[in-house]
């Protein structure tokens, strides 16, 4: 397998998404440390049950609220309280900066597929062919690269399992992380109110939102231990300097 | 009950005060962005949206049995000295208030207007009144659906006649915290001065007797315990009790 190393396009969008991305990361666990529970549908709050809790802040204190009062005389009727506590709480500077990388995780996104799709880099590169996806293709790629010393350029033409692990974060991840996150903007809602029908609403798409980060997380982390496994050196030279 | 028809005079001037807002591009009624970056980009998806989302389309309005359990967070009780927003000034007024159940209550609106006034619970009663449905978000990441009773903002805007060069409305609470939405929003068919929540009176948590529904942004923007309107032709931030200078997004249309 010969490789000329990543074009210059693809080298200044893959630096400005990992910026972007990493900036997302860190954001959006600081946001979602402030309220640490996620839900599905529309409704979700510290007097309703959660979906899942997760354990990186203690902002969810269920004693820490006042007494209870109902909003009406019937039974199981929804219920107000006063929070008594202070809570942990950088959103006022982390969401902003998550909108800021997230600018320019958009704006180099579309200049990477416009480009991509221009130039063939999604056609000839990216996206998988039908023989990529069989099993044994698959399993084959994979032994490749996890053979020491395995065969693997620094760039084009990928194997099987980089091609489906690229067009999935490019094509299916990333917009799920873009549409679920407009689905938690009230303006955005308010013009395409489909999108909470979509995915069920405000806190299904927070839920989502967490979810899609977590597959992106998990793609990160083989992504970066690929890099090692077959060489980082090589590889880092053909995504910094193109050779 | 729900009224959604602007009064065309109101809804013209507004829109050609927003109109206006945008074509000014870089002007000084614009939200400043005291050369930080965060607020540059908090501009830029304030533009978008204003620019990409049309201005009239309303929030989602639930069905009776979707109402869900609601926190009150934040202030919760003006007059309580001991909360961390408090206003030496205005906590003892609102405490006198909760004495005599509002009655004495009023709500200032002025600035540039035709004919400055005030208007008591009453007053506002008297107006157009529109009930909906909600979802509120808070910036925290929590939701909740309640019913919202109150007057349309614009009702009130058009009692007392907005001048041709108003651009933003601008509300103050009783611990002193303000706040201000540009003309779209004030406009909006849905944004409303709420008396009622869940067929009832306003409870003082959640911002009794009159807090503001703004159901197209974030939670805080739908301030709780009002106590003044004034209508602005530039931009203000609020000074030390607005969001800008306590480091959050002043559109949280997000």
């Amino acid at each position: 397998m010969t490789s000329e190393g990543h074009r210059r396009w693809i080298r200044v969008s893959h630096w400005t998404i990992v910026a972007s991305f990493l900036t997302l990361a860190v954001t959006g666990i600081l946001i979602l440390m402030v309220h640490p529970r996620l839900y599905w549908g529309e409704v979700g709050n510290d007097l309703v049950p959660a979906l899942l809790e997760i354990p990186i802040s203690n902002n969810h204190q269920p004693e820490g609220w006042a007494k209870t009062t109902t909003f009406s005389e019937v039974p199981g009727s929804p219920i107000s309280a006063d929070r008594t506590y202070r809570i942990f709480n950088q959103n006022g500077w982390g969401r902003s900066l998550h909108f800021l990388a997230a600018w320019f995780l958009v704006a180099t996104g579309l200049v990477y597929v416009l480009a991509g799709l221009v130039g063939g880099h999604i056609r000839q590169n990216l996206l998988p062919k039908v023989k990529d996806l069989s099993p044994g293709s698959l399993v084959q790629d994979a032994r490749d690269h996890l053979r020491p010393g395995g065969n693997v350029g620094g760039g084009p033409p990928y194997g099987a399992v980089q091609k489906v692990a690229y067009a999935g974060v490019v094509f299916v991840a990333l917009p799920l992380m873009l549409l679920t996150g407009l689905t938690m903007s009230p303006a955005v809602t308010a013009a395409v109110p489909v999108l909470l029908d979509v995915f069920g609403g405000y806190q299904s798409a927070r839920t989502i939102h967490f979810f899609g980060f977590s597959a992106l997380f998990l793609f990160l982390v083989i992504h970066v231990a690929m890099v090692f496994v077959t060489g980082a050196g090589r590889q880092l030279r053909a995504m910094i300097l193109g050779k | 009950m729900s009224e959604k028809r602007i009064p065309r005079r109101a809804f013209l001037k507004g829109a050609a005060s927003s109109a206006g807002l945008i074509l000014a591009g870089c002007g000084e009624t614009e939200p400043p962005t005291y050369g930080n970056i965060l607020r540059m980009a908090d501009n830029l998806t304030y533009k978008a949206h204003r620019l990409l989302l049309p201005s009239q389309s309303l929030a989602r309005e639930y069905d009776y049995r979707d109402i869900s359990s609601s926190p009150a967070i934040g202030t919760t009780n003006p007059a309580d000295p001991d909360k961390s927003i408090y206003s030496e000034v205005q906590g003892p007024v609102y405490e006198r208030h909760l004495k005599n159940g509002f009655e004495d209550w009023r709500i200032s609106v002025e600035g540039s207007v035709m004919q400055p006034g005030s208007f008591s619970l009453a007053d506002l009663r008297r107006l157009p009144s529109r009930t909906q449905i909600t979802r509120h978000v808070c910036e925290e990441g929590w939701s909740a659906i309640s019913q919202w009773t109150g007057v349309p903002l614009h009702h009130v805007l058009a009692a007392v006649g907005l001048k041709p060069t108003a651009r933003y409305v601008q509300y103050r609470a009783y611990d002193d915290w303000a706040d201000c939405i540009d003309m779209f929003d004030a406009l909006h068919p849905q944004t409303i001065l709420a008396y009622g929540m869940n067929g009832r009176d306003l409870p003082i948590s959640h911002g009794a007797p009159v807090r503001l529904r703004v159901e197209r942004q974030l939670g805080y923007k739908s301030m709780k315990f009002l106590r003044s309107i004034v209508v602005l032709d530039e931009f203000d931030d609020g000074g030390e009790y607005g969001n800008i200078q306590n480091g959050w997004s002043w559109y949280a249309g997000i």
